[in-house]
Order: structure tokens, then sequence, then C-alpha cells
């Protein structure tokens, strides 16, 4: 076969170069910056600094506090994603049957989805704040023994809440504009076809939303990892005893709190891999079985 | 096998359309109807209701004698055929067409001989494990098909199937539609606004307009005894001619052209004469004379366009005017010929109410 040649222009490059100037100044430098510190032992003043190879991995990584972190990061993660990803596709197949005000009741499903995490986290602080929160005092009056400031379930239970709460109205414009995306014709067979709405559900509707369910565990995944950062920040605090710290949030009170640099750079390393290796299973297994 | 029967079935969408009004209708075991009419006129409302997938606002409907206003679509025990075929993106031919009997609760055994059956019938047994979305327009048409006729179903429904092939591929599967419906048996309706699918297909006709039925029968008898002009204008291609005209109780008079030999017609009235294009002659003693304007070659016989002299449409521009000669007869554009006509072919409609009245 012959090759075809083309001539080279500088062209392409131009138009590519804003891109690749940002990957290369907000991504790459920084990448490397953390990778050059995870090496290094600073001072606490970070006046003199000294190499010492991979020692702050060893005494970071894998210890308890270490492990703690990243299990509750998994475990928030799954169900921040599970939650917000089931509770939105029954919004939103619900929401898509509804013929009368129709649009008022599909914008009041989106509006949380203008609030930033940050305020989100504030909101809820008022709402669970055990002097003044409705919803305090409504789980201990229902005889639950709540405290969130004491329990780290009950801790756990206050943020999954709000970055759920916060997440399934972006989840629910995505699945929304996925149902409208399936044919009508092809629902309307299925009906003649399929006597039960549950099975018909199963069996249709959800198959045919995977594409865009699978684009939404992405991007939940990586809301759950870091931008529920905001949230923690402003209502746990990583509190009690660092129980609802994700690795995030640890990077971070490490870092900046404990002045501890090369630890947390470390951290940072060790998470930016986790997350590829998530990124590539996500890619390589998940959408294999996803029909576009 | 299965009789369909409509009783005062009206159709009021929530936004005040109204749809369907008044459809009164029996169609026979193993019958095939079409529903004809132009786009918006509420055949595919009506279609749909029978599927379940519209409610009825008022009237019954029956398939045979049980009442199914309130049966779900997937117990009526029909099968549709859609437009733009909706088969199922992420299922196979072989999913698609055992997903009715698997929600049906047939045995595995019994959905595999069916399936396998159904497609020997449509020639399809070769793409049995392909996706919908590597066949072609006219092998998902037929996938469509084995869909529906898998069920083994009381009611065939079809919703414009064919409009989405090209014009080789229609005639087709036209042919073979008509071929399975008859080897089948199985009563079915059938949706569209072409009128050569419609005239060929059916064993009965029903012209609908505005929601209502304007006729309905044989398509030959709507063809040579429409009811109203509307039925007239409908059924034939090439139209109709019509030409706009007054009685005074001789002659049927339009511009300066008197036509005679019409009795019995209210007097002073605005009526419409209607002449095939197939019903005019080329006649030198003929009384309208035509002026040739355009001529279509179609191979077997020849389309004639031209403007009929003294006649008048409402305008007061020269009425235009079709006819169809056989292949050898060809006039020159810019000659004026003459042309004769058949009085027992000749309509003539009231303007008015749009009823025929000769």
């Amino acid at each position: 076969m012959k090759r075809v040649q083309f001539s080279h222009s500088p062209i392409p490059y131009l138009f590519i170069a804003p891109q690749i100037i940002i990957i290369c100044i907000f991504f790459l430098w920084p990448a490397a910056q953390a990778i050059y510190q995870s090496f290094l032992l600073e001072d606490a003043f970070g006046l003199s600094s000294q190499f010492v190879w991979f020692k702050n991995y060893k005494d970071t990584i894998l210890t308890d506090a270490w492990l703690q972190s990243a299990g509750f990061t998994l475990v928030f993660s799954f169900l921040v994603t599970f939650l917000s990803l089931a509770l939105a596709m029954l919004l939103a197949v619900k929401a898509n049957e509804v013929i009368q005000g129709a649009r008022t009741y599909k914008t009041m499903l989106m509006w949380a989805y203008a609030i930033a995490p940050p305020v989100a986290g504030l909101m809820g602080n008022l709402m669970f704040n055990p002097l003044i929160g409705d919803l305090y005092y409504f789980l201990n009056a229902m005889g639950w023994d709540f405290n969130h400031k004491l329990d780290s379930f009950d801790a756990g239970f206050v943020v999954v809440l709000i970055a759920v709460w916060k997440q399934v109205s972006v989840n629910f414009i995505f699945f929304l504009s996925g149902l409208q995306g399936i044919p009508k014709s092809v629902i309307e067979a299925a009906t003649i076809d399929c006597k039960s709405n549950l099975r018909r559900f199963w069996t249709m509707t959800f198959p045919l939303l995977a594409p865009t369910t699978f684009f939404l565990v992405v991007i939940n995944i990586t809301y759950a990892f870091f931008e529920t950062f905001g949230i923690i920040d402003t209502t746990t605090g990583g509190a009690p005893g660092g129980s609802t710290s994700t690795l995030v949030y640890k990077v971070f009170t490490d870092g900046f709190r404990g002045n501890d640099l090369g630890g947390s750079s470390a951290q940072s390393v060790v998470l930016m891999l986790m997350v590829l290796a998530l990124t590539v299973i996500q890619f390589r297994f998940i959408e294999r079985k996803v029909h576009y | 096998m299965a009789e369909v029967k409509l009783t005062n079935v009206n159709k009021v969408y929530s936004n005040g359309a109204h749809a369907v009004r008044g459809v009164n209708m029996e169609i026979a075991d193993g019958e095939f109807i079409v529903f004809v009419g132009p786009s918006g006129c509420g055949k595919s409302t009506l279609l749909r209701m029978v599927a379940g997938l519209e409610t009825v606002t008022e009237g019954d409907l029956y398939i045979d004698e049980n009442r199914i206003n309130d049966v779900s679509p997937a117990e009526r025990n029909v099968a549709m055929v859609f437009q733009n075929y909706a088969l199922y993106p992420h299922m196979t031919v072989r999913g698609n067409m055992s997903y009715g009997l698997k929600n049906r609760g047939d045995s595995k055994e019994e959905i595999e001989q069916k399936v396998i059956a159904a497609a020997k019938t449509l020639h399809i047994e070769d793409f049995l494990d392909r996706q919908p979305n590597q066949l072609s327009g006219g092998q998902r048409q037929r996938v469509a098909m084995g869909r529906a006729i898998v069920r083994n179903p009381k009611v065939f429904l079809f919703d414009e199937p064919l409009s989405n092939l090209d014009a080789k591929l229609r005639v087709q599967m036209r042919i073979e539609i008509k071929k399975l419906q008859r080897k089948m048996g199985v009563t079915s309706i059938y949706v569209t606004h072409d009128q050569t699918e419609a005239m060929t297909l059916a064993d009965r006709l029903a012209v609908i307009n505005n929601g209502q039925i304007e006729q309905m029968g044989k398509p030959i008898e709507l063809y040579k005894d429409p009811k109203t002009l509307f039925v007239a204008s409908f059924i034939g291609s090439p139209q109709v001619n019509l030409i706009s005209v007054r009685y005074d109780g001789k002659f049927l008079k339009s511009g300066s052209l008197e036509i005679d030999g019409f009795e019995g017609l209210p007097i002073a009235e605005e009526l419409v004469l209607g002449l095939r294009p197939e019903h005019l002659r080329i006649d030198d003693q003929g009384k309208l004379a035509m002026k040739i304007d355009l001529v279509e070659q179609h191979g077997a016989d020849n389309l004639v366009y031209g403007s009929l002299e003294g006649a008048k449409n409402e305008d007061g521009d020269d009425l235009e005017l079709c006819l169809r000669l056989n292949q050898g007869q060809e006039p020159s554009i810019g000659e004026t010929i003459n042309l004769s006509y058949d009085h027992s072919n000749a309509l003539v409609f009231s303007k008015e109410t749009g009823k025929r009245l000769i």
C-alpha cells in the first residue's frame, strides 16, 4: 500500500498549542513537582531539604491512618456514585413520564446543580448543627442517637448524604437527556412485546441508557474522589479522628496542616497512580460491555 | 384469526385536538384493511389506538368479542411494524425476534423453533446473530416483519412500514407483505399516505380525512365510485382533473367553455367536474381543446400536461389538465388537440359540500 505523505505544516500544531500549554502548566509541571517533592524530606520551616529516596512513601503509605483513609475513600466513593446514580435514574425515569407541568418539575430537580460543593457543605452544616439543625433534631427525634461530631458512622452519613444530594441533579440532567435520546417507537415496540413495566425497564431502558450510565460512573467517581473535598472541609473537616477524611483530604491536611510536604506529595503520587489504574479499568473492561 | 370492531371511536388529545371523530368499522377475519389519508388526518392515531399506544377517549374497541379499551398493549395479542422499524438496538436479530416470546413465557425450544421458522419465511436466517446496525434498510424491515410474525398475533398493525425504503425495494416489500398476509391469513391494518400502496394492498380501503372516514370500500369501488370530492382527488394517480363549473340548465360552464350532456343538476350552484386523465382521449370531434405544455414519458404510457382552452379556475388563470395516453401516441408540445370522454366516467361534485352529485 502506498503511504500518504502529508506536507509538514506548522498550522495543526498551532491549533493544539493552547491545549498543550494548559496541560503542561496545570498538569505535567505540578505532577513532576509532586514526584520530585515526594523524594525530599523538608524541615518544618521549609529552609532546608534533603533527598531521601522512598522514605516518604514508606512512612505515609500503608500506614494505619492511610489505610483507614483509603478504606473510607473506597466506601464513600462507591456509596456516593451508586446512590446518586440510582436516585437520579429513578427520578429521571419518573420525570420523563410526567406530562402535566413537566418543565417545572424538571427545573426543580435540576436546581441543586447550581450549588458549589463548599456551599452545599455549609448548608449541610447548618442542617446538622447540634444547636439549630433541623435534620439533627429530626434524626434524634426518630430515636437515632445521632451525633456526627463524635460518631464516625454518623459523620460518614452526613458527608455521603450531602455529596449525593449535590450530585443527583447533574446525573438527573444527563439521564433525562439520555432517556429522551431513546427512540419513542423502540419503547412503544417494547410495550407491545412486554407487559411488565419493571421488566421492560431492565431489559430495554437500562441497557439503552448504558452509554450515559458509563459516562456518569466515570464522572461520579472522579467527583467522589476529588470534588467532595469542599463538602468534607466545610462539614466534618475529616473528623472525628480522620474517619471521614478521603485520600485527597488527607493529602491536604498532611501537607498544609501538618507541613509534611514530602509525605503529602508521596500520597498524591500514589493517588494519581490509583486514578490512572481506575481509568484504565473503566475503559478496558466496562466500556466493552456497553452498547453504543 | 380475529375480527376487529370499532364503534363510535373518538380521540381528543389533552390539548383539545380532536384527532379521531366517531369512527365505526368492522373488519372481517383475515381481511387486509388500509387506512389512507393526508398527514395529520388521524389515521396513525386510529391505528395506535388499536395497538393500545394511545388511549381511547370515547367509544369501544373489540377484537373478536372482547372489549380491549383497557387491555394493555402486550395482552391484546397484536403485533406492530413501525415506520422506522423500531428494532431493539442492543439485541441481535434473534434477540429482537424472541423478546416478545420470552416475556410471554414460551419455552426456549419453542422460541428457537418459531424464530427459525419466521426467519426462513423472510430469508433472514443468515443474519440472526447480527446487530440491527449491521443490517441494510431492507434487511431491518424484514427483521421488523419477523418480529411481528413470530408472535403469531391476532392482528397485524403496520404504520407506514415502507416509507423509509427506496422506491424499488418498496415495491418488492409491498408484494411480499401482501403474499405473506395472504399466506398467514392474519387480519391486518395498514396505514399509509401512499395511494399506490393503498390501492394495491387493500382488500378494503378507508380514506380518512380530518379524523373521519370519508369512504370505505374495495379500492376499485373507491376509484370508480367516489362519494366525495376528497376521495376522488385522493385516489388515482395522476390526480383527477378538477374543473370548476356552474350549471345553467343545459350546459356546464367554465369561462367561455360550455359542456353539454348533463341533466338534473342544481342550477347556478358552484360545481366541480372531475375527469380522470385515463378517461380522456384524443378525438377530433371532441369539445375540449387542450394546448400542450409538457409531455412526460413513463415508458408504458405518456402523461400529457396542458391548459384547457376557455376554462378558467377560481383565480381566472387557465385551467391545467392532465391526460394519459398509450405509448406511441405522443403529441408535440405547443400543439392543440381536441379531447372527448365518456359521460359514464364523468364525476360531478357540489363544491360547497364536496358530495358527489353524478
